[in-house]
């Protein structure tokens, strides 16, 4: 096994660019952009932001595929996908930077956006403990200063250090539950991990190392009882933020972890059918999965707040991801693992759209855009913000042809496959289906402020930024379009 | 015949056509909308024409949709889709032209009333199990708006608790879809949700999976036929709903429920209809009863007619669970009828007197003499009442009477208390009649404006065009059932209903 | 001679079916297209309205004794048939036919309702909507009478309901709301479960074709089918059947929606009601019940014989006690209309008895048909007669509003007069031949039950003295008595005369009415056999 820098270097030119990017961005902003106002300096951070992102995209799409630098990272179909998907999430939210209101330091905000996307890349491909680790604590330590970045804000700063208390610790859990694996089984290498415990039994230090990671996993996707987090977050840090905390994050995050269970530690996967089965991962997971739809819909049947009921949303859909995670068992030859990619981009899509729409009422409105009541008469104020929110909040709810419903679909699809509805995902995926009902009902309030309420008379019509409104319509295309012909992208996978 | 699909699609096309107008002027949306109803109503009826029944199913686009998970995008008709696909396209043009007053949002209503209508038509047409879910769920959620925005009394929590109850239902048919998706590859055919693959390989499957796919799948489209106990939305939602949207609801989107009971749940999982055909027969009788007295009391004039319509579809349920040929046709024939009926049952109720007397209570209609006022009103509503009771020469006596054929066939007991149901349709119908357009028979000398400050204004000429389309549909089809049964019972004797229906033929 | 221009021919229309003159049909829906006619035409002038509805309505009469000239009385089978498929799918026929029993009704129906129009005449209220409805109503009346598959026999059974409670509602009293209600709701009560039972008579033989349902009974067929059915179902099929036809004749204990609804309706929709569409239950019963379920009724007889007895002894004690004319008179329909069941209950009592003399029944069963024309003629006319009282008394038409009529108003007292003495059945008036075959017949089958119905007659006998004691003798009282008690006019004449005029022909000559269905009748009582 030799190293290949050359190899390692091509595989690495994407988040090359997203660093010359950040870099460049930062470097303009302090020499060039100084005499500019703060909306102009965002405005040019911005554009070198997308070139990058732009570029890095070029390279996923055209870049080498396989394993790299001896195992690594591996580049294989799902880890582009991932790749490219987190990168498109990223420039989507890029371009919803544009619509919500000006916060000081707009390079240092591009330049770290970038960086968090660098971590989110590096997660999609990583292959190795050690990496992933590093990849994961880079992106999280970019978001928890993306949560705090409107320094005006007292929630803004309550929800990073919240974050970053939450997040610091389940690092924590997650250094601990891997230095415990790699003590089992001799290796930071997830094929040689797998292989490992192929011929070991399960022993009480290789438990608790699970447990560990699936603990500090569910912090980082929010997953009940984990969640705690989630709402301050959502409800304090800036749109753009949460939307990328959201999206691109969540969906880098399913990847890594997925890859970590199955293709690391799917011999200790056991069985998810809680009364019979055996000991392992899945049963835990099973739990948290159902925890998290319960409790999240619950809480957002409750919420008054538009961003506290898109955090709970996000917990029930995270719920519903989990379950994806243990569907991905049902092929046996080949895992089945892009019905799950597809439920976490989609939902990833349909989340940034939303809190890029957020954003811009944010903006708008006097009193920025909290309430559920701050979006009323959004019809009449802006007919297309009203009109892709429509497309965002219902394809969240899975409503067919949007995008969100095929994702649930394929996901309850693939865990039926364990084996009907008394098999082990079965109670999960009734479950899952029963509240997807539940959560019509809050996401058709969302609606209900926007599309139906009337205003009073004198609204003011909200003025979009042409490119954040060009974000949004894509987000918006790109939801139908998938939804309608999802073979599109599961032809790639 | 190939025609039909582009139904679909020019209604979606037409939707967003109708909304680009909208933003122009509301007279163009109006138009638009018209003309996309007209002309989809166009396609149906000249399919309709070439339409050869003994040909069964017929095929009329079949591509791979999602080919990873054994998707086809499949649409394909017979007899009992064309039937419904004419009653779709007849209640959406009496439906615009019933909503030619909609002077808010114009635009965006008419985008949704055809998005429904898209949706509605394609379901009707599907051939495979996702695509028809897809189409499904299409047409609920455009409710939701039309019913928040336009609708009257009540009217946020009766589209509320209408999605909620239809998408409750929906989401029990997608979990018996993919239960027998799953339990299809488990059994070893390839994976599709192509019905008839399903359908074949349901026959391997055990005793107890056919069981519970059949009751998951049959409940969660009989929420939406509106079958008792799970009928509560169908009452509030009507009442809140515009008169478009009542009709529409009422005329076709309680039908999509019963369609996809003898669509998809049936077919698919005769062993499981064995079973619980008994309680489905109970709970569509007890809803025949209970709907027609609760309607009986009702002092809220649309109440009535929503509550009528729960009864009325209860005879559509009472056929699907006799299942035999006779009692299925008749269930059909129901489903046509009591489209055009309803339609022009709320066409009168929420256009012609709501929106005119700005009351729907009775004992405030007692008190005007209404069949002076509006005495195209009065005849509209006399005939589409005496449809309803199921007098003989509207369309509703010989579904009625096809089904009392069929149920007795299955079991006596059940067309017994059944035939109690006609008469309190009657009963509520003559009471709702009397009092609401007959209530004042004393100083009937008088002029009419001494009663009534402002004279109403006078019916205008959408709505005579629309009542007397809908009025014409029930009495062709009342005298001459034998053109939508021509279509109907072939199709039911197609080897797709064999494993279903056992009662051999008329 | 007319007949001959249309190439009628009784006989031979049953074997060139659809090539013949479709004359039934142009009876049963050429009121139809008058009634079509006045309700497009809206602005027409009230006595136009009225002189179109009143010629429409005189087309039925025109056409039947057109018939009536074709007609072959000899011949048992139904004349000038008209038969096409209609649904394929329920195997329904349009099946049209005629026979003397059918042919009778059609002529009082005829008769009636221009009579009726004519009563009607002083209708101020929308008259053309009045025309309107009475032009639906015959033809639905003429349409029962002539159909022979139960489908359309059912849609016409139906659809009479619709105009008889739009008159009673519109044109009716005070209470009128309630006793339409009342009526159309009794009667689509029974109609539903006669509608199950077809729908089971058509599960077990697949047709619904009356004559052939009959041709299937008496070979058995359908006593064997329904058998199989087990339980209490073939009873319950019965049943159905009954109680739709029952409500509407009615018998007794199912005649409370009678009183009020012939009180409440004007007079010209009471003498309909009474006239006609009482016959079409008794009808019902001669053409279907009895033919089709010959050994279901044999064994309900005993029952039934009873219940026909109290129509007959209680519906004339009620009668008696009533102080209101019309109410009496209503009443007196119920007993009158019981004879003719009592006249069919006992036949079916009898047959396959040994007491079965085929005289008595074909007696009997004359007696029936010919009790059905007179009452509809006396009926008529004593409505017709008490909307005259009710007009002159300002709406009063208590037994006690009147008093010394006749020195008021001598040419009333004497067509009221002569109305009440045919309802009595005085021998020489009309009323008189119907009820002595009934009881001559009745006599002779069971004998019990003879002698019960003659208290009924008894009473009937009292209520109608009392009526005319009270209102047209004795010294000047109520609305006669400050001598603006006018007699009658033109336009009152007008119904009255030809009613009374035929009492008298059919009085002296019932020949002309028998000659019509004695082949028929006397083929019945030849065939009285249990399947």
């Amino acid at each position: 096994m030799s190293p290949d820098y050359l190899q390692l270097l091509r595989a690495l030119y994407p988040e090359i660019a997203l660093v010359l990017g950040a870099l460049v961005a930062l470097g303009l902003d302090l020499t060039v952009a100084r005499r500019h106002t703060l909306e102009e300096r965002r405005g040019m951070s911005l554009w070198i932001g997308t070139l990058a992102i732009v570029a890095a995209m070029a390279h996923v799409w055209l870049g080498s595929r396989g394993s790299v630098f001896g195992g690594v990272l591996m580049l294989d179909k799902l880890a582009v996908a991932t790749r490219f998907g987190v990168l498109g999430l990223a420039l989507l939210t890029l371009g919803m930077v544009r619509g919500a209101r000006v916060l000081r330091h707009p390079a240092e905000y591009v330049a770290i956006i970038l960086f968090a996307t660098i971590g989110f890349t590096l997660m999609a491909a990583a292959q190795q403990l050690l990496v992933a680790f590093l990849a994961l604590e880079l992106a999280s330590l970019s978001l928890y200063v993306l949560a705090g970045f409107d320094k005006t804000s007292p929630a803004s700063s309550e929800a990073a250090l919240k974050y970053f208390l939450f997040g610091g610790v389940s690092a924590a859990f997650l250094l601990f539950g891997f230095s415990l694996i790699y003590g089992v089984t001799g290796s930071i290498e997830l094929g040689e991990i797998a292989h490992q415990l192929t011929v070991q039994h399960l022993t009480p230090l290789l438990i608790v190392g699970l447990v560990m990671i699936l603990v500090a996993f569910g912090f980082k996707a929010a997953a009940a009882p984990f969640q705690l987090w989630a709402p301050d977050v959502y409800e304090g840090a800036p749109p753009a933020s949460a939307a990328l905390i959201a999206s691109a994050s969540k969906l880098a995050g399913l990847v890594l972890f997925t890859r970590l269970l199955w293709n690391g530690l799917g011999a200790t996967s056991g069985s998810a059918a809680t009364a019979t089965g055996q000991p392992g991962w899945l049963p835990v997971l099973a739990i948290i999965s159902g925890a998290s739809m319960l409790l999240g819909n619950l809480g957002a049947l409750a919420q008054t707040n538009v961003r506290r009921l898109l955090a709970y949303s996000a917990i029930s859909h995270a719920g519903a991801l989990l379950l994806g995670v243990i569907a991905v068992g049902a092929g046996s030859e080949h895992r089945m693992v892009w019905p799950v990619f597809f439920y976490a981009a989609t939902y990833g899509l349909a989340t940034v759209g939303a809190f890029g729409i957020v954003g811009v009422v944010d903006r708008a409105n006097p009193g920025g855009c909290q309430r559920l009541t701050d979006l009323v008469g959004l019809y009449r104020r802006s007919p297309l913000l009203a009109g892709c929110l429509a497309i965002f909040i219902l394809s969240l709810a899975g409503i067919p042809p949007l995008a969100g419903f095929f994702g649930k679909f394929a996901v309850f699809a693939a865990a039926l496959q364990l084996g009907g509805i008394s098999g082990p995902a079965g109670w999960l995926t009734v479950l899952a289906i029963a509240m997807s009902a539940v959560a019509l009902y809050y996401y058709l309030l969302i609606l209900k402020q926007a599309l139906v309420v009337k205003p009073a008379e004198s609204v003011q019509r909200i003025a979009i930024p042409p490119m954040t409104a060009l974000t949004i319509l894509v987000a918006a295309a790109l939801i139908v379009v998938l939804g309608v012909c999802p073979s599109l992208v599961l032809s790639r996978l | 015949m190939n025609a039909l699909p582009c139904t679909i699609y020019i209604s979606f096309l037409g939707a967003l056509l109708a909304l680009a107008a909208g933003m122009r002027s509301a007279a163009t949306a109006r138009v638009v909308a018209l003309l996309t109803a007209l002309t989809s109503c166009g396609v149906t009826l000249y399919a309709a024409s070439q339409f050869v029944p003994s040909q069964g199913l017929q095929t009329l686009i079949d591509v791979p949709w999602i080919p990873q998970l054994g998707i086809r995008y499949h649409l394909a008709a017979d007899g009992i889709s064309l039937t419904l696909i004419v009653l779709t396209g007849i209640a959406a043009v009496a439906g615009i032209l019933f909503s030619w007053n909609i002077e808010e949002r114009t635009g965006e209503f008419f985008a949704l009333f055809l998005a429904l209508i898209g949706g509605v038509y394609g379901v009707f047409m599907s051939a495979d199990g996702f695509t028809l879910f897809v189409f499904y769920e299409i047409a609920i959620v455009p409710k939701y708006f039309l019913i928040a925005n336009w609708g009257s009394t009540n009217r946020e929590y009766g589209a509320m608790k209408l999605v909620l109850y239809s998408f409750a239902g929906s989401a029990l048919v997608l979990a018996g879809l993919l239960w027998a998706y799953a339990a299809a590859i488990a059994h070893g055919a390839a994976p599709s949700f192509g019905l008839g693959d399903i359908a074949q390989a349901a026959t391997q499957f055990s005793r107890h999976e056919q069981l519970g796919m059949f009751a998951l799948v049959f409940l969660g489209f009989a929420v939406l036929a509106g079958m008792f106990p799970f009928h509560t939305w169908a009452p509030t939602g009507h009442v809140a709903a515009p008169t478009a949207a009542s009709m529409l609801l009422a005329g076709v989107v309680m039908k999509l429920g019963a369609y996809g009971c003898l669509r998809v749940a049936m077919p698919l999982f005769p062993v499981g209809l064995m079973f619980w055909q008994p309680l489905i027969a109970w709970l569509a009788i007890i809803g025949i009863i209970y709907a027609g007295l609760v309607a009986l009391v009702q002092q809220d004039f649309k109440f009535v007619i929503g509550y009528s319509s729960v009864s009325h579809m209860g005879f559509v349920l009472l056929g699907l669970a006799a299942a035999n040929t006779t009692a299925v046709s008749g269930a059909v024939l129901q489903m046509f009828s009591h489209g055009v009926i309803a339609g022009l049952l709320f066409a009168v109720v929420g256009r012609m007197v709501y929106e005119r007397t700005h009351t729907r209570q009775l004992a405030d209609l007692r008190a005007m003499p209404l069949h002076r006022l509006m005495p195209f009103a009065a005849m509209t509503f006399v005939l589409a009442g005496l449809a309803s009771m199921g007098m003989p020469g509207f369309s509703g006596f010989p579904a009625e009477l096809t089904i009392l054929i069929g149920a007795w066939k299955t079991s006596p007991t059940w067309a017994l208390v059944a035939a109690v149901g006609v008469l309190i349709a009657a009963a509520f119908t003559l009471r709702v009649l009397q009092v609401s357009f007959f209530g004042t028979t004393e100083g009937t000398a008088e002029p009419a404006s001494h009663h009534h400050d402002h004279p109403l204004p006078p019916i205008t000429w959408p709505e005579r065009v629309g009542a007397l389309l809908l009025i014409a549909a029930t009495l062709y089809v009342g005298l001459k059932p034998d053109i939508l049964l021509d279509w109907i019972t072939p199709a039911l004797q197609s080897p797709l209903f064999h494993a279903a229906l056992k009662g051999g033929s008329l | 001679m007319i007949a001959q221009i249309l190439q009628l021919d009784g006989h031979s229309s049953t074997v060139a079916v659809g090539a013949a003159f479709p004359i039934l049909s142009l009876i049963v829906f050429s009121p139809w297209v008058g009634a079509a006619l006045l309700a497009v035409f809206r602005g027409v002038a009230p006595s136009v309205s009225r002189t179109l509805a009143l010629i429409f309505s005189l087309g039925p009469l025109a056409l039947g004794l057109i018939a009536l000239n074709a007609f072959n009385p000899a011949l048992v089978a139904p004349q000038f048939v008209e038969s096409h498929l209609w649904i394929t799918a329920l195997n329904v026929h349009y099946h049209l036919g005629l026979d003397g029993l059918s042919l009778v009704l059609v002529l009082l129906t005829g008769i009636i309702t221009p009579v009726a129009l004519l009563a009607s005449w002083r209708v101020d209220h929308c008259p053309r909507m009045f025309g309107v409805l009475f032009l639906l109503i015959e033809g639905a009346a003429l349409g029962v009478f002539l159909a022979l598959d139960f489908f359309h026999w059912f849609v016409f059974w139906e659809l009479s309901l619709v105009p008889a409670f739009f008159l009673i509602k519109l044109w009716g009293g005070p209470g009128a709301s309630r006793a339409a209600y009342q009526f159309v709701i009794y009667t689509i009560g029974g109609s539903a479960f006669m509608l199950l039972g077809f729908a089971a008579l058509y599960v077990a033989t697949g047709t619904l074709d009356f004559t052939q349902l009959a041709q299937l009974a008496a070979d058995g067929t359908i006593g064997a089918k329904l058998a199989a059915l087990g339980g209490i179902w073939p009873k319950a099929v019965f049943v159905g059947v009954f109680l739709g036809l029952a409500v509407k004749v009615p018998l007794w204990p199912f005649h409370t929606w009678l009183p009020s609804a012939y009180a409440e309706a004007p007079v010209g929709g009471s003498m309909f009601l009474t006239g006609v569409m009482s016959k079409m239950g008794v009808y019902g019963f001669l053409r279907i019940l009895w033919p089709i379920f010959p050994a279901q009724l044999h064994a309900a007889t005993p029952c039934l014989l009873g219940l026909a007895l109290a129509g007959v002894v209680l519906g004339a004690y009620a009668a008696m006690k009533q102080t209101d004319l019309k109410r009496m008179v209503a009443y007196s329909s119920v007993n009158h209309l019981s004879y003719c069941l009592l006249a069919l209950f006992a036949v079916s009592y009898a047959t396959g008895r040994p007491g079965l003399h085929a005289e008595a029944a074909t007696a009997a069963l004359s007696g029936t048909i010919l009790q059905m024309f007179n009452h509809g003629l006396s009926a008529a006319a004593l409505f017709c007669c008490v909307g005259v009282l009710e007009s002159r008394a300002g709406g009063k038409r208590g037994l006690n509003d009147f008093g010394g009529v006749r020195t008021a108003a001598p040419i009333f007292a004497g067509l009221c007069g002569i109305s009440l003495f045919s309802s009595l059945g005085l021998p020489g008036l009309n009323g008189f031949v119907g009820e002595f075959l009934i009881f001559r017949g009745v006599f002779g089958l069971h004998a019990g039950a003879a002698a019960i119905a003659c208290f009924g007659l008894l009473a009937t006998a009292i209520f109608l003295l009392t009526f005319w004691q009270r209102v047209f003798h004795g010294p000047r009282a109520g609305a006669a008595a400050d001598g603006k008690f006018s007699d009658l006019s033109g336009i009152e004449l007008a119904p009255l005369l030809p009613l009374v005029a035929l009492m008298f022909v059919l009085g002296v000559w019932p020949q002309l009415l028998a000659g019509l269905i004695n082949p028929l009748v006397t083929s019945w009582a030849g065939h009285l056999v249990l399947p």
